[in-house]
């Protein structure tokens, strides 16, 4: 079975070589049966791959030990969904994952198009499976997941294996690896489209929306994987932290930093035909971030407390991205004509402007977070001296640019088109201007003694009231026209325009979610020894440790501590904070307690047994202010990408009528 | 032209002001890597914010109220640092006896290292003890992977 698994790759590594060669010759030669041909070894290579990580996958499920990754990663107590996920759990098994989840997008795309830009999708094709050969060699040669053990050779059989990680046996964690993966993958996409269009010199922008349409769902994966990882690091890691600024979380956020530029700059494409060579970095740098997220991520290049098996596979991620990058930027300065600006910019104040120095923005916290990430490789290069810059490096930097993104935020849409007079900008921004003092001066009032959190909630409140005006204004007009409620003309009014609004939905969620980051400021805590019967306080909580006690399972054993929460004398919750031990990897981990709500988490963490006095518990609380807004702006900004990708119902009835411009389309909506 | 010329010097007014930023915190939160050697070997390493890692000595881990004390090891030196954590957060559940361990702090004149974070990576399985499961090894000469 171990031998169909390591032919499936190599075969499908072969498939991936004809594909390139045949869709690029039958586009040169133009000889359609080529190209199709290259198509449907595409098709090949995702069955192929699906037969290979199906082995992997039942080889875990069923513990046969033989092979070098089950055994490894996997154990016979851990219960099957981490089974499951052990197949992510390592170096070889991501790096299949990610040749599966590459081969399902290529299969998707080609599937989504067949009818579509027939010109452009062989060097799509091309571009796709270039990446599918890289990732196929390490799959093949390098690191080949289907290496096994020398088990009845002489040898005694392995009786179990060792075990996945328990930091990752959480549920968070299961699904975190593979979303991010979604979006790391799922950005070849939009980057293949981008590149082919260069090569064939599409014409108009009927590529440009089916490239955000990718880029949009491949960007939600990502937000979601970033905010998995977050969730999870709150949750287990036991120091209720949920962004630690470790490169491997920086990796993930800097292509979805360059991604989040792309969308909005990508608007100005479409809109102005301006910004096409930029588009085409943004583009490009968001493909390449996310290989060299991987290359972070699995060559331990930097050291991590995800801390990952060092290994060689840096230089073929190096090689990989040296060539790309190069042909990359050999094609856009050949294709410079092409990509000549429509128009041109005609005021600092303007919609465009505001673009601008959004896309500055981003880039600005992308290249920060980067050179912080890399600093002690740098350092070490060019001083011979290795130099790290911590947290604060990277606080200091990204704190300023988040709020002035807030700014933005709220200030963009509300700024008009080409150019904006001083005037109008008065009359636009009164009320939110107002709000933000109320809600600044509100923060003051009720404590807040730090100048970025009350300037974070004064922004919240700007940018929550530019978004409730403009949904207020087109609701209204839609309301007084069809004579229906303001609810129901609202959702009409999002359906008309989804992106539109779907964009103002995602606002709404980061808005939330800066409430909920600003919340950092107000943190407590308290570390205390405790046994059964003692009491503590923190805040305006009373803690009543009512027992500590142990036990085990196969898995591994536990020590619990159950403590009353109590408020103004009032019991609210019991928390068990539990300490475990896994028994193949004699790995200790904390469980964690919280109690969620709205204003603010407690939460509890059993640190361990104190080793200066008998049978006394190490218990750290923690109160954490306004946490919950995180995930919750997260579902906001989730349900608001969703609306984006709903087609607009204007567009729907543009497109069965005569071809009524959609610039007329939005006027009518923007009243 | 006259608009690009306005908006180029918001735009560098903004980009100054990050990299004003950016500067100061690289100052303020550099760190250096040091091994324990050098640490012990050069007097002006004392005060200075640096990063040194190495192996927890096994049984070396005591608590003290807030504070936890415990001892390094540098491999191959023999060189010996007494580590002493004040920092606010929980010690990483990876760090027990023999985990690697890579502490950023300062070292004081007395000679101790004074840590404010700790970061641990698990002994790796496979030198821990080569014997303990001999099918572990692959066939095909693969190197081991570790977690």
């Amino acid at each position: 079975m171990e031998t169909l698994g390591a032919l499936a790759i190599l075969v499908a590594f072969c498939l991936a070589i004809y594909s390139v060669v045949a869709s690029v010759a039958g586009a040169v030669a133009k000889r359609p049966y080529l190209t199709v041909s290259g198509q449907r070894a595409v098709y090949g290579i995702f069955i192929l791959l699906t037969v290979a990580s199906g082995i992997l996958v039942y080889a875990l499920m069923v513990s046969d030990f033989r092979f070098a990754y089950v055994a490894a990663r996997s154990n016979r107590a851990m219960p099957a969904v981490y089974k499951f996920a052990a197949w992510w759990g390592g170096q070889e098994g991501s790096l299949l994952l990610w040749s599966w989840l590459l081969s399902l997008y290529s299969a998707v795309v080609l599937i989504t198009n067949r009818r579509k830009f027939r010109d452009m999708m062989p060097w799509v094709t091309a571009i796709l499976m270039s990446t599918q050969i890289f990732f196929l060699t390490l799959n093949a040669f390098v690191e080949p997941p289907f290496q096994m053990l020398a088990v009845g050779r002489g040898i005694t059989a392995v009786q179990d294996g060792q075990g996945l990680n328990p930091l990752l046996q959480y549920w968070t964690m299961a699904i975190h690896p593979p979303t991010l993966y979604l979006g790391y993958v799922g950005f070849i996409v939009p980057f293949a489209f981008a590149i082919a269009s260069l090569i064939t010199k599409q014409p108009g922008d009927a590529w440009i929306a089916t490239t955000r349409r990718w880029s949009l769902i491949t960007w939600g994966f990502q937000s979601m994987g970033i905010l998995l990882g977050a969730g999870w690091a709150y949750a287990v890691l036991g120091w209720g932290g949920y962004w630690g600024w470790d490169p491997v979380e920086n990796a993930s956020l800097l292509p979805w930093l360059t991604a989040t530029a792309f969308l909005h700059s990508v608007m100005m494409q479409e809109k102005k035909g301006m910004m096409k060579v930029w588009n085409m970095v943004l583009v490009s740098a968001t493909f390449f971030l996310c290989i060299f997220g991987t290359f972070l991520t699995r060559s331990g290049i930097v050291s991590s407390v995800h801390a990952f098996a060092q290994s060689s596979l840096g230089t073929w991620f190096l090689g990989f991205l040296a060539i790309a990058i190069t042909l990359t930027v050999i094609l856009i300065v050949r294709r410079l004509d092409y990509l000549k600006s429509e128009t041109q910019l005609e005021s600092v104040l303007s919609r465009e402007s505001s673009f601008l120095f959004n896309n500055l923005i981003l880039l600005a916290s992308t290249f920060a977070v980067l050179w912080g990430t890399m600093f002690p490789v740098l350092t070490e290069y060019v001083m011979g001296e290795k130099i790290t810059v911590g947290a604060p490096f990277f606080n200091k930097v990204n704190i300023p640019i988040g709020l002035f993104l807030l700014l933005l935020t709220g200030v963009g849409p509300l700024i008009a088109w080409r150019r904006s007079s001083w005037d109008s900008l008065k009359r636009a921004f009164r009320w939110p201007a107002i709000m933000f003092v109320v809600a600044a001066a509100a923060s003051i009032a009720m404590g807040s003694r730090s100048f970025y959190a009350t300037i974070c909630l004064g922004l919240c409140a700007f940018v929550t009231t530019t978004i409730l005006m403009e949904f207020y204004k087109g609701s209204r007009a839609i309301a007084g026209k069809s004579e229906m409620n303001l609810v129901r003309a609202a959702i009409e009014l999002t359906h008309r325009n989804t992106r539109r609004y779907g964009g103002y939905l995602v606002h709404m969620g980061i808005v939330i979610m800066f409430i909920g980051f600003s919340g950092a400021a107000f943190n407590k805590d308290t570390t205390r020894e405790v046994t059964i019967g003692d009491r503590f306080t923190m805040g305006p909580y009373e803690f009543h440790v009512d027992k500590i006690s142990d036990g085990d399972n196969p898995n591994y054993t536990w020590q619990r501590a159950e403590i009353g929460v109590y408020k103004n004398g009032q019991f609210l919750q019991e928390l068990k904070p539990e300490r475990r031990v896994y028994l193949v990897t004699e790995q200790p981990t904390s469980e964690v307690s919280i109690r969620r709500r709205l204003n603010e988490d407690v939460y509890l963490n059993f640190a361990g047994m104190s080793q200066t006095e008998e049978n006394k518990a190490v218990i750290q609380a923690y109160i954490f202010p306004l946490v919950s807004w995180i995930w919750l702006g997260f579902g906001v900004l989730m349900m608001g990408t969703a609306v984006c990708l709903v087609p607009s119902k204007a567009r729907i009835l543009a497109s069965k009528a005569e071809p009524v411009s959609e610039f007329a389309a939005e006027k009518v909506l923007a009243g | 032209m006259k608009t690009y010329v306005k908006f180029g010097l918001v735009m560098g007014a903004v980009v100054c002001t990050l990299a004003w930023l950016a500067v100061s915190g690289i100052n303020e939160s550099k760190t250096y890597y040091k091994t324990i050697s050098e640490l012990r070997s050069d007097a002006s390493q004392v005060g200075k914010r640096v990063r040194v890692t190495g192996d927890v000595v096994p049984g070396s881990i005591h608590r003290d109220g807030t504070k936890v004390h415990f001892k390094i090891i540098e491999k191959g030196h023999n060189q010996l640092l007494d580590v002493t954590y004040t920092g606010k957060d929980p010690l990483p559940d990876t760090f027990r006896d023999n985990s690697q361990a890579m502490a950023d702090g300062k070292l004081s004149a007395e000679g101790t290292f004074h840590a404010s974070s700790i970061a641990a990576k698990c002994p790796s399985k496979y030198e821990a003890d080569p014997n303990k499961h001999p099918a572990d090894v692959p066939l095909n000469g693969g190197k081991p992977s570790s977690i």
